[in-house]
């Protein structure tokens, strides 16, 4: 085993140190530390990527002396490399283009505090992504739901608190769900670690002998985890969240957090259900309606709002919509674009999350479209990227979002019949509807500006937050143009994945 | 200005146009863009009768106004008399019902599971087997538990610490108060009003006299939980909790201020900072010979024995630490104010 081998494991701890470490310093060390820490990540992750690359099958690797049933254990592959190394590198241009503005939302002596929270927030990322373990991988659930509240209650108005109460509430509930049923499919398996497990679902499955419980469990897993992933019918928490928590907040809730949720939601589909229970079970149907659905009327509900944050917001909740369809599919083509969607969309949103809080700083801080005319002239490189991600939103060539449409639409082909057309139709709409609200934003930011509003002189900001800005757009263009790739790599991973 | 502009005017693609151009605007506006409209059609020789109508434009536009306005009381009272208590008993009603439902459903789901305890359940299997028969050979605890969770799954250990110190950075984030800083945020300028530490009781002789008595036996009985910890029931949770207990009863019965005198919120960082990042660098040394097939070099020692089963105890009182400084600020944050 050579020292590559051991990344995924130093990430994880080095997420995890450092988070306590960031407790007892000042505020501005613990900026740059967590900043470092995630671009660590990064590279440790891209290594990893490079060395599965050249693997023929995924490696297990042992937390602890003990092998896997009786000792923890985390599972390292293409996909979870390539995941991991795409959301680490989400969260640190995140972190590049948003720390700056920390001060505007955080009070000075809880700074620290929030680069903890982001911290840990990685890591449960990664040990999500990693795990071989159902156990493990629901404590990094709590870690992830204390974390991510925690980032949302860190500026406190009125609007957050509400926001933050209700965001609470639901995640607990969801916690509280997919407890229930890890628990529950413990008592009937009497396993943790997921191949034993598949192995034990297929015995209950063979003769019938608690099959009752093991769709329960099923339902409230997927349930749980559909609720803290802003799945359609349960994602009234997201706007306000999204919308009020601070930008990079919500560039992290939006662009990490609820892929790692969702990641998790494949994992246990695919590596501890196996798929073909879950499509006997109906489960997969209900996630193919409810991403139908949400895809639509999210957009719909989207266009009548008035404030670009919770437009942005809700946008979020129909672009999750297409990864629902993607698992809903069933089928190995529909997750691999399922998978690419959750790249493209995790690096478009958080853009977009970031550029429209630059655009709003500088139109006197007010979020009504009518107020944000001529704020791309104010501030030219947010202008820009805003743009661009709105671009990949709506689906335009050239960038990531068209390749995941285009996936999507592809593995939709050969399920045939009206399930084929339903795809297709829905999408067509929702891109128009995409199209609508988000061409009617950047044409708005374009506008001149309305004579009688006089704006502050935007102050002058480092050139790094347009420097990190452009890397992510860089990273949304490349999604689109060299999506060969990483296509090949999703492939191939999911060939090791199950 | 032509008929076909003003009927252009009110299309649905105008309308878009519109939206298009300044987002929405409200209904008051295109009402008087249509009054514009309609006083602008106007040719000089027809003014006479275009006033006539004009008067009898405004008449009928305050006419429709008022029937409005009226409507609009009649609906706003009805919602807040009748609508808003309908609505809200209907959704009483749904989610009551839809947690009945889940009750039976889960109850239901609960008696088709395994029987707790007999002995053909899934749960008894090799991983149980190996706990129970080898567990004291391979982590050297007489307590299997303390070896389960510190020793085989100590990296689920280190994520529930984890939970716990996160817990309380949270709380930290929500509910801490600088009230010692001159100038600073909102926040902190209110924090005189907000602080109900005035208000708590202050030399109840009683309480001051069985906390001087209670507090050092909970305390001793905490250490020992948590130095015992590998050896019998219990471990760095429970002890920790034991130990916080102590704590807090110590703090109810002298204040703030004399509390403050030992533990502040640097106390608090510094104790679990050093606590969770020996165990984090511990299991990081551990973690890392056991997956590369290095010997550790920890020794085990002799089973029963204080020191003995290898990082063990170190972690209980690692745990024990971070448990009881969480718990202890859960309670001190709680009633708002500092530490």
């Amino acid at each position: 085993m050579s020292l590559v081998h051991n990344f995924p494991f130093f990430s994880i701890l080095l997420c995890m140190v450092s988070g306590i470490f960031t407790s007892v310093l000042k505020p501005r060390t613990a900026k740059w530390l967590t900043l470092a820490v995630a671009g660590a990540s990064l590279v440790l992750n891209a290594f990893t990527l490079g060395l599965t690359l050249g693997l023929k099958d995924a490696y297990p690797f042992m937390m602890g002396h003990f092998p896997a049933p009786w000792g923890n254990e985390i599972r390292i592959g293409q996909l979870e490399a390539l995941m991991a190394t795409g959301l680490s590198a989400v969260v640190f241009i995140a972190l590049a283009a948003g720390l700056y503005h920390t001060p505007t939302f955080v009070a000075e002596k809880k700074q620290n505090l929030y680069c903890i929270m982001i911290d840990l927030a990685l890591a449960a990322t990664l040990v999500m992504i990693y795990t071989n373990d159902l156990f493990t991988a629901y404590v990094f659930i709590e870690i992830m739901t204390i974390a991510s509240c925690a980032l949302v209650v860190v500026r406190q108005n009125g609007h957050t608190l509400v926001a933050a109460t209700r965001y609470m509430v639901m995640n607990l509930l969801a916690s509280g769900l997919v407890l229930l049923g890890i628990s529950m499919l413990y008592g009937i398996t009497g396993h943790l670690l997921m191949e034993p497990l598949h192995q034990a679902v297929l015995r209950i499955h063979e003769s019938g002998r608690y099959a009752g419980p093991l769709t329960v469990v099923i339902a409230l897993i997927t349930a749980g985890l559909g609720i803290k992933s802003a799945m359609f019918p349960f994602h009234a928490w997201a706007p306000d969240t999204y919308a009020y928590a601070p930008p990079m907040s919500s560039a992290i809730l939006s662009g990490v957090v609820s892929k790692a949720y969702l990641f998790l939601l494949i994992k246990f589909f695919w590596r501890v259900v196996g798929i073909d229970i879950v499509i006997q079970q109906q489960i997969s149907q209900f996630l193919f309606f409810a991403g139908i659905a949400g895809m639509v009327l999210a957009s719909v509900m989207a266009i009548s709002q008035r404030e670009i944050r919770r437009m942005v917001a809700l946008s979020s909740v129909a672009q999750i919509s297409y990864v629902y369809i993607g698992i809903g599919m069933g089928t190995e083509a529909g997750l691999a674009a399922a998978l690419f969607q959750m790249l493209a969309h995790s690096a478009a949103k958080s853009l977009l999350f970031l550029s429209t809080w630059e655009l709003v700083s500088v139109s006197g801080d007010h979020k009504r479209f009518r107020y944000l005319h001529g704020a791309g002239y104010r501030n030219v490189p947010a202008g820009i990227v805003f743009t661009v991600s709105a671009m990949s939103m709506v689906g335009i060539p050239f960038t990531g979002g068209f390749i995941a449409k285009i996936q999507l639409a592809a593995a939709g082909m050969p399920l045939g019949g009206w399930t084929t057309a339903l795809v297709l139709i829905a999408l067509a709409l929702s891109t128009l509807l995409n199209a609508v609200y988000f061409l009617h934003t950047v044409v708005s930011i374009y506008r001149r500006r309305p004579e009688n509003i006089e704006y502050a002189l935007p102050e002058k900001q480092p050139r790094r937050i347009a420097a990190a800005l452009f890397l992510s757009m860089m990273l949304t263009l490349y999604l689109g143009v060299g999506s060969g790739p990483i296509m090949r790599v999703i492939e191939a991973g999911l060939k090791m994945f199950t | 200005m032509s008929k076909r502009r003003s009927d252009w005017e009110s299309r649905l693609q105008a309308r878009f146009a519109r939206w298009m151009r300044e987002g929405f605007s409200g209904l008051d506006d295109e009402i008087m863009v249509s009054l514009r409209q309609e006083t602008s059609e106007t040719l000089p020789s027809e003014q006479m009768a275009d006033d006539h109508r004009e008067m009898a434009d405004t008449r009928r536009y305050e006419r429709g106004i008022a029937l409005d306005r009226l409507a609009q009381y009649d609906l706003n009272a009805w919602v807040s008399r009748k609508g808003r208590r309908l609505l809200s008993r209907l959704y009483t009603v749904l989610a009551m019902s839809l947690g009945v439902l889940m009750i039976f459903f889960l109850l239901k789901t609960v008696a088709m599971m395994p029987r707790f305890g007999s002995p053909d359940t899934p749960m008894i299997n090799e991983v149980t087997d190996r706990y129970i028969e080898r567990g004291l050979q391979e982590t050297g605890a007489v307590n299997i538990v303390a070896g389960m969770i510190l020793d085989y799954r100590a990296f689920d250990t280190l994520g529930e610490s984890t939970v716990l110190f996160i817990a309380a950075c949270a709380v930290l984030i929500l509910l801490r108060i600088d009230w010692d800083e001159k100038a600073g945020p909102a926040l902190e300028l209110i924090a005189e009003e907000w602080d109900d530490r005035h208000y708590e009781p202050k030399n109840d002789r009683i309480l001051q006299a069985s906390a001087m008595i209670l507090t050092p036996i909970v305390l001793l009985f905490g250490i020992y939980v948590i130095l015992n910890g590998h050896l019998s029931p219990g471990g760095g949770f429970s002890g920790g909790s034991i130990i916080s207990a102590g704590l807090i009863l110590y703090l109810n019965a002298f204040g703030f201020k004399k509390a403050g005198q030992f533990f502040t919120y640097r106390t608090f960082m510094w104790v679990s900072f050093s606590a969770l990042m020996f165990y984090g660098l511990a299991k990081t040394y551990s973690f890392y010979c056991g997956a590369n097939g290095l010997q550790s070099g920890i020794p085990l020692g002799i089973p029963g024995a204080i020191l003995s089963s290898g990082l063990i105890m170190p972690l209980n009182i690692a745990v024990g630490m971070v448990v009881a400084c969480t718990m202890y600020i859960f309670y001190a944050l709680f009633r708002k104010g500092g530490l």
